[in-house]
């Protein structure tokens, strides 16, 4: 039992949505027997540790390593991530993955509901659960940063999506192969030849070897994968394989797993798609690599649920589809990538880079994480904080105006006036 | 500078032998000394970091850093000098749990750092009572006893004044340059 590869034996109850597609590759997260809790910490940051880092990890394990705060340590031992996120737990696991009572905060904060007149009167459990905070990110919620971007208008319509560049600024030199001539084979295939003539690799003069060659060799490579796809993409392939997606084709597990399928996974899917296994082609279909279908088709195709399905009548949608019918600027639709994988814009080696974001869960749980590289690209803060707190507005994907009100921003202008005062 | 010793100098750590009957006292260093010298590193760091970087690089010097609670946040954002303290304590307990310190008030913005302990409260009163003196105790939390020592931190600069006197979340507003503002709190375990 302790030989075989099978460990489903082992699992002592189900895994929490984020790690049930992973849950056979024990050792990604038991990686020592005796290691304890230290072991398991070490597993969660080898997967965790840069997400928490770009967070600004609210409560990082250093903040309570100070033996003052071993009182607290007795009511939550903050260190360890699984004090809070106990896996294989469904029965005691809500929302973020989170196992403890959701009364968490009051447990070191308690004076900031007693003193702080806002606050007063508030329920123990609402301080992560209402819109105004989160243990872990508040980028998009601290005080300072309601305050700075108080008082704009709901809807900024002039902004258009930067264009991406990060593959071309990025990748290494000959990485997408040695470019041997397979002319032969595209002989056999017009169909395929005019599929990547309208490529943007054809553009970039990527031609089949690029893709096709094995190792970089003159042996063709009848179906390349995700390691062909990453010697140019390195940025968009890391993403997948951190997110939902292709997390099963993780360099970090334990054990290579096969790539999941809309079958086993959780949500809502459509029968057509049930037994697709997800690479970098399942979305942008091979040779052509049409960006813009990937970023909305290549959803649609799979996903079936409630809010999926209102995208293309929804406003975001409207501005999508006259986007693609060139009845509006290029940049100015709002894709389903536009919000689930946005394009980042970031500094390396003073070069200004714009990637596609491939994680398609780095900015949704807790949805917060999204207003800032997403909803403000477009929105005001305010109706951000409002949109995203409103659970009917996200079925209906956004087709309206929030119905819900986080009073966050009206306590913190308050508050500021008065200290103004 | 005096110091108000509530133990006795022959304290030390466990390296540190019973000296008598003729015999070599052991080799080692009185708890008193390490903190006073450790706090001696952070101090000079810590004014250092005050004048050179963020008075010198800052708004009322060559205006290139943004000094801010939220430096992260902001492009060309610097820490605070009181977020660079913290730190250098949070880089130190990465790599060693030989000590520990941390900056506290009796007036903190966040209420974090308001004394917890009776030796943290009963040290930072002293040190704002006896200007000038430090604190030495020892304490139990958990399971382990610490050598606990509480040094003044004195406001050096107008920036510190000012921000601390103009923050929403200070509970005093009349801070002055030279004033106690809080205290250094440094613990051993013994």
């Amino acid at each position: 039992m302790f030989a075989s590869n099978d460990k489903s034996d082992f699992l002592i109850g189900t895994a929490t949505h984020g790690h049930h597609q992973i849950e056979m590759a024990c050792e990604t997260c038991h990686t020592d027997a005796f290691g304890g809790q230290d072991a398991l910490q070490a597993a969660c940051l080898n997967c965790h540790a840069q997400e928490l880092e770009d967070a600004h990890d609210s409560h990082p394990k250093k903040k309570f390593t100070d033996p003052r705060n071993a009182d607290l340590l007795e009511i939550i031992d903050a260190r360890y991530c699984i004090s809070c996120h106990t896996e294989h737990q469904e029965e005691q696991t809500h929302a973020m993955g989170v196992t403890i009572p959701e009364d968490y905060c009051y447990h070191c904060h308690q004076e900031t509901l007693e003193q702080r007149e806002s606050h007063k009167g508030l329920a123990f459990d609402t301080c992560a659960s209402a819109g105004c905070h989160n243990f872990h990110d508040n980028r998009a919620l601290y005080e300072n940063f309601l305050v700075a971007n108080a008082n704009q208008p709901w809807l900024n319509q002039t902004r258009i999506s930067p264009a991406r560049n990060a593959a071309q600024l990025t990748a290494k030199k000959n990485s997408a192969g040695n470019h041997h001539d397979f002319s032969e084979y595209i002989s056999k295939h017009q169909d395929i030849k005019q599929d990547w003539l309208a490529s943007r690799h054809a553009e970039a003069g990527i031609n089949c070897g690029g893709c096709h060659s094995a190792n970089n060799s003159d042996q063709w490579l009848a179906k390349p994968g995700v390691s062909e796809c990453r010697n140019c993409h390195a940025n968009e392939t890391e993403g997948f394989m951190a997110g939902k997606h292709g997390m099963r084709l993780s360099d970090k597990l334990s054990q290579r797993l096969n790539p999941i399928t809309p079958a086993e996974s959780r949500l809502s899917f459509k029968e057509s798609s049930l037994h697709t296994q997800q690479g970098c082609n399942s979305c942008h279909s091979a040779h052509r690599f049409d960006t813009a279908s990937a970023a909305t088709e290549g959803c649609l195709s799979c996903h079936n649920d409630e809010h999926s399905l209102a995208f293309m009548d929804s406003p975001h949608g409207q501005l999508w589809q006259l986007e693609q019918a060139g009845e509006a600027e290029a940049g100015s639709g709002v894709s389903c990538a536009s919000c689930h994988m946005p394009r980042i814009e970031e500094k390396q080696n003073g070069l200004n880079i714009v990637r596609v974001e491939h994680n398609q869960n780095m900015n949704l749980r807790p949805n917060e994480k999204m207003i800032r590289p997403v909803c403000m690209q477009c929105h005001s803060l305010e109706f951000s904080i409002d949109a995203l707190a409103d659970n009917d507005l996200i079925r209906n994907n956004f087709n309206g105006k929030p119905a819900v009100h986080i009073e966050s921003m009206d306590w913190a202008l308050k508050r500021n006036r008065n200290h103004s005062n | 500078m005096k110091n108000k010793s509530l133990l006795s100098l022959t304290l030390a750590f466990s390296l540190v032998g019973l000296a008598g009957c003729g015999e070599k006292p052991a080799a080692g260093i009185a708890p008193e000394k390490y903190t006073d010298s450790l706090f001696a590193v952070m101090k000079a760091d810590r004014t250092n970091y005050t004048k050179l970087i963020v008075k010198r690089l800052g708004p009322k010097g060559a205006n290139v850093i943004k000094p801010d609670e939220h430096w992260k946040d902001i492009e060309n954002g610097a820490m605070l000098p009181a977020q660079m303290f913290r730190a250098g304590a949070e880089a130190v307990a990465d790599m060693t749990d030989d000590f520990t310190y941390s900056l506290q008030s009796l007036w903190p913005i966040n209420k974090q750092n308001a004394p917890k302990t009776p030796v943290e409260e009963a040290g930072l009163q002293y040190i704002v009572d006896n200007p000038g003196e430090n604190y030495y105790g020892e304490e139990k939390l958990g399971d382990v006893t610490y050598f606990t020592a509480v040094y003044p931190d004195v406001a050096v600069s107008d920036a510190c004044t000012s921000c601390h006197n103009d923050h929403k979340d200070t509970p005093k507003t009349d801070f002055k340059v030279g004033d106690v503002m809080g205290g250094v709190v440094i613990r051993v375990p013994l």
